[in-house]
């Protein structure tokens, strides 16, 4: 075995690791350990000079172990890998002692530390002398993407990798793609309309020659990695042939059924074979089949009778698609609060007490009242009141910020003062316009006139104190700084109820193996550096799923997911897990324990030789198997159990 | 002056949520007790209980091992078997005449930085009353 000989370098990260730790003392006590032949301390080691010297260093005097004491290996062990392997070494011969958010930005007391950066440093040196040189391996990379959810953030995604001619599917579990952005009517702060700005990406969607839509379909399982994922996606019975549909309207105006309109937000009514709205992609309606008479009743059939095209199959069933693609952008968007739970709001109870995406149905000119502002009686309200922060900044519910509600509430503003002439009251806690051109829009919305109400909104109630009145209602709201409580009178409250996870994150979570933050939104792999990736290698996040955000910020994360995806198609090629698991077969006993354990079925048994085997193609390098091995026939590499077992020795020292 | 007793404990984290927990911890300047030390490993499932034996046997008077919550594991359900096997080995450690508070195991996710520090407190705290453990020391 060649002569084991270690560098070791610590770094100061200006005052982030300095500033606690002696960092001199640390470089001074490590040139004392085993095999060290130099220790040194640098200001910045991350930075070219610092790298440098390491690459210097390796080939100077012969260095075949380094050992950088910085930060998180999630942040620069990539980096001090990569200068291993130009120096010419194996990037495995590199180990990292996190002395940064693990020690000195833990740890107040100055000698406490040291000497933990001392033992850290320690555990390094005695692990990386068992460290051996890993086969770097790398797979093709299939050139296809699935996008989950088709909002806006799925459609920009989609367009931006499809108009490179590569296959996307995209998978939209509603019957047509728009997400909720085709629900609203006009956008802050430039007032265009929604619709007309997204339609026509909607429908490059439905003819792209590179974007096969998967509508009404929900993605049910997930396997493989970065590279070569396989999904398996259900195709949910729309009881309509969409290669027979000539998309003509004729069944939803002849069928005899009505129930509330879910696209409407439950303020009007659809048909019970439908699309959700007029411009919806594909064009091609779905059959509900909870309310449909045939199926329930076993009668009518009208549709039937009236399609020209013969399009109607009652007898169509649920269908399994799988593809094959090399990474996923999951964009599944978000759901509204339901401000039924804070019964203090009075939704629910009283009538005209609406929320945000319920005001843009009825103020738009397809929605349930063909755009008028108006009461639930039909007359024009005298005074509408917007209520912020519902279900959001609130202890009781979500603590973070929804970021949208005060600009759409200042736009709602403006169209209520632009179509009638109704007194608007904003009642606001904090007014946030954070984005371009957003406080010009607030400042345009002082000039015409909008009241603006300092408090958080305590009740609203029945002007007559009544509870089934469905008059003018009295909003309750308390000043946060000065107590101070003010009554306002309307006659429509608009609650900005806030954007929250969707229910199903979780299974979706799970389907794609990423994680979740506390509040329920999807984890960025970086909160600043990477907010577009997540831990798990060739999926990626964009949109509302992320966290709540607006749509020049959507369309930005979802063009950066869509570069992401570029990128590696463009590359061709990906690395994948070289710290996998090996069997020594002279030590299998052959009880096949870890086969079963084995998560990725990459274990299997040679009934001749009655041992087993790992598939390192497979294998993804948890090491469970390792620590399950009764014989100790398996080595989990670069954490075997010789590494750990050092590691533990030099940090107890 | 008296010098307070400061138990040593082991972290074994998983790379991918209870090691970015950590960082966490870190990064949002949330001190807890310096004598903890952390070792990265892939998975919680990767801990076999003879490196936690080694732990005791080495000095230590604590062995948290921390993986993903239930269901997140990065690799589907290493964080089962760890459990599993550890609810196990607390019952044997007892057997040894090591006291069971002594292991254990907990899920810290990649954003719970806050959740780390808590556990480490409330962990050391715990093993402060118990007092070093002697005992393991005459294992090897």
């Amino acid at each position: 075995m060649e002569e084991v000989r270690i560098g070791v370098y610590i770094c100061h990260c200006g005052s982030n690791i300095a500033g606690t730790v002696d960092v001199a003392q640390v470089s001074q006590y490590a040139g004392t350990l085993d095999s060290v032949v130099i220790a040194r301390d640098y200001k910045f080691m991350c930075s070219e000079p610092g790298q440098e010297m390491i690459g210097r260093d390796i080939k100077e005097l012969g260095l075949n172990r380094v050992i950088v004491a910085s930060c998180s290996p999630h942040m620069h062990e990539p980096t001090f890998r990569r200068v291993c392997e130009e120096a010419g070494l194996n990037r495995y011969s590199f180990q990292m002692a996190n002395i940064r958010e693990h020690c000195s930005w833990v740890t107040e007391d100055h000698e406490k530390a040291t000497e933990k950066a001392q033992a850290l440093v320690q555990a390094a040196v005695r692990r990386v002398f068992y460290h051996e040189p890993l086969e770097i391996r790398e797979v093709p990379v299939n050139s296809n993407t699935l996008i989950v959810g088709g909002g806006i953030a799925g459609i920009q995604a989609a367009l931006e990798i499809a108009d490179s001619y590569h296959k996307v599917y995209l998978v939209e579990r509603e019957p047509s793609i728009g997400g909720h952005m085709i629900q609203l009517d006009k956008t802050f702060p430039t007032l265009d309309c929604s619709a007309c700005i997204l339609t026509p990406k909607m429908s490059q969607v439905g003819s792209h020659p590179y974007i096969e839509l998967l509508s009404y379909s929900e993605v049910e399982e997930v396997s493989g990695y970065v590279g070569s994922f396989k999904a398996k996606i259900r195709k949910k019975a729309r009881y309509v042939d969409e290669e027979k549909c000539t998309g003509c309207g004729l069944c939803q105006e002849k069928c005899p059924w009505k129930v509330t309109s879910e696209f409407d937000m439950g303020l009007g009514q659809r048909k019970v074979i439908y699309t959700p709205f007029p411009q919806a992609v594909p064009n091609v309606p779905v059959i509900d089949r909870q309310n449909c008479a045939y199926f329930q009743k076993g009668k009518c059939r009208a549709c039937e009778k009236f399609c020209e095209a013969g399009a109607i199959d009652f007898e169509q069933e649920d269908k399994l698609v799988e593809v094959e693609v090399g990474n996923i952008i999951v964009a599944t968007g978000f759901q509204t609060f339901d401000p039924s739970i804070a019964t203090q709001y009075g939704y629910g109870k009283f009538d005209n007490v609406i929320t945000g995406l319920q005001f843009e149905r009825l103020c738009n000119a397809t929605g349930p009242t063909g755009g008028n502002i108006q009461l639930k009686d039909g007359s024009i309200p005298r005074s509408v009141a917007l209520v912020h922060c519902i279900g959001s900044r609130d202890e009781n519910y979500h603590d973070y910020c929804s970021r949208v509600c005060c600009m759409y509430a200042l736009k709602h503003s403006h169209l209520i003062k632009e179509k009638t002439n109704s007194m608007v009251y904003q009642i606001f806690t904090d007014i946030r316009c954070f984005g371009k051109d957003y406080e010009d829009f607030y400042q345009r919305l002082v000039k015409e006139g909008v009241n603006f109400v300092r408090g958080k909104v305590q009740q609203v109630t029945s002007a007559n104190g009544k509870e089934a009145d469905q008059g003018r209602l009295i909003i309750t709201a308390e000043d946060p700084d000065n107590s101070k409580v003010t009554q306002v009178p309307a006659d429509m409250v608009v609650l900005c109820a806030a954007i929250e996870s969707q229910q199903d994150a979780n299974e979706v979570a799970h389907i794609l193996s990423i994680s979740r933050k506390a509040d329920g939104f999807f984890l960025e792999r970086h909160p600043k550096l990477d907010p577009v990736a997540t831990m798990t290698e060739g999926i990626y996040v964009v949109g509302c799923c992320q966290g709540p955000k607006d749509i020049p910020d959507t369309v930005s994360q979802a063009s950066a997911a869509a570069a992401r995806v570029l990128a590696l198609i463009s590359k061709g090629k990906v690395e994948i897990e070289a710290a996998t698991s090996i069997i020594d077969e002279e030590k299998c006993s052959g009880c096949r324990i870890c086969e079963f354990l084995c998560p990725y079925g990459a274990i299997s048994f040679i009934e001749d030789k009655e041992v087993c085997r790992v598939n390192e193609a497979l294998c993804k390098g948890c090491g469970t198997c390792a620590a399950a091995c009764p014989s100790g026939a398996i080595t989990s590499k670069h954490f075997t159990t010789e590494q750990i077992m050092a590691e533990i020795e030099g940090v107890l020292v | 002056m008296k010098v307070e007793y400061q138990p040593k404990v082991i972290g074994f984290l998983c790379n991918w949520c209870s090691y970015a927990g950590a960082d966490m911890a870190g990064t949002s300047r949330i001190s807890y007790a310096p004598n903890v030390r952390i070792i990265r490993v892939p998975c919680s499932g990767r801990v076999d209980p003879l490196l936690v034996l080694k732990c005791f046997q080495r000095g230590a008077d604590g062995v948290l091992i921390s993986g993903c919550h239930p269901g997140d594991c990065h690799y589907t359900e290493g964080n089962y078997h760890a459990r599993r096997r550890f609810a196990l080995l607390r019952n044997f450690l007892d057997y040894l005449g090591i006291a069971k508070e002594r292991l254990r195991v907990e899920w810290v996710s990649a954003s719970e930085g806050q959740r780390f520090a808590e556990i480490v407190a409330s962990f050391t705290t715990e093993l402060a009353e118990l007092g070093p453990c002697v005992k393991e020391r005459s294992l090897g």
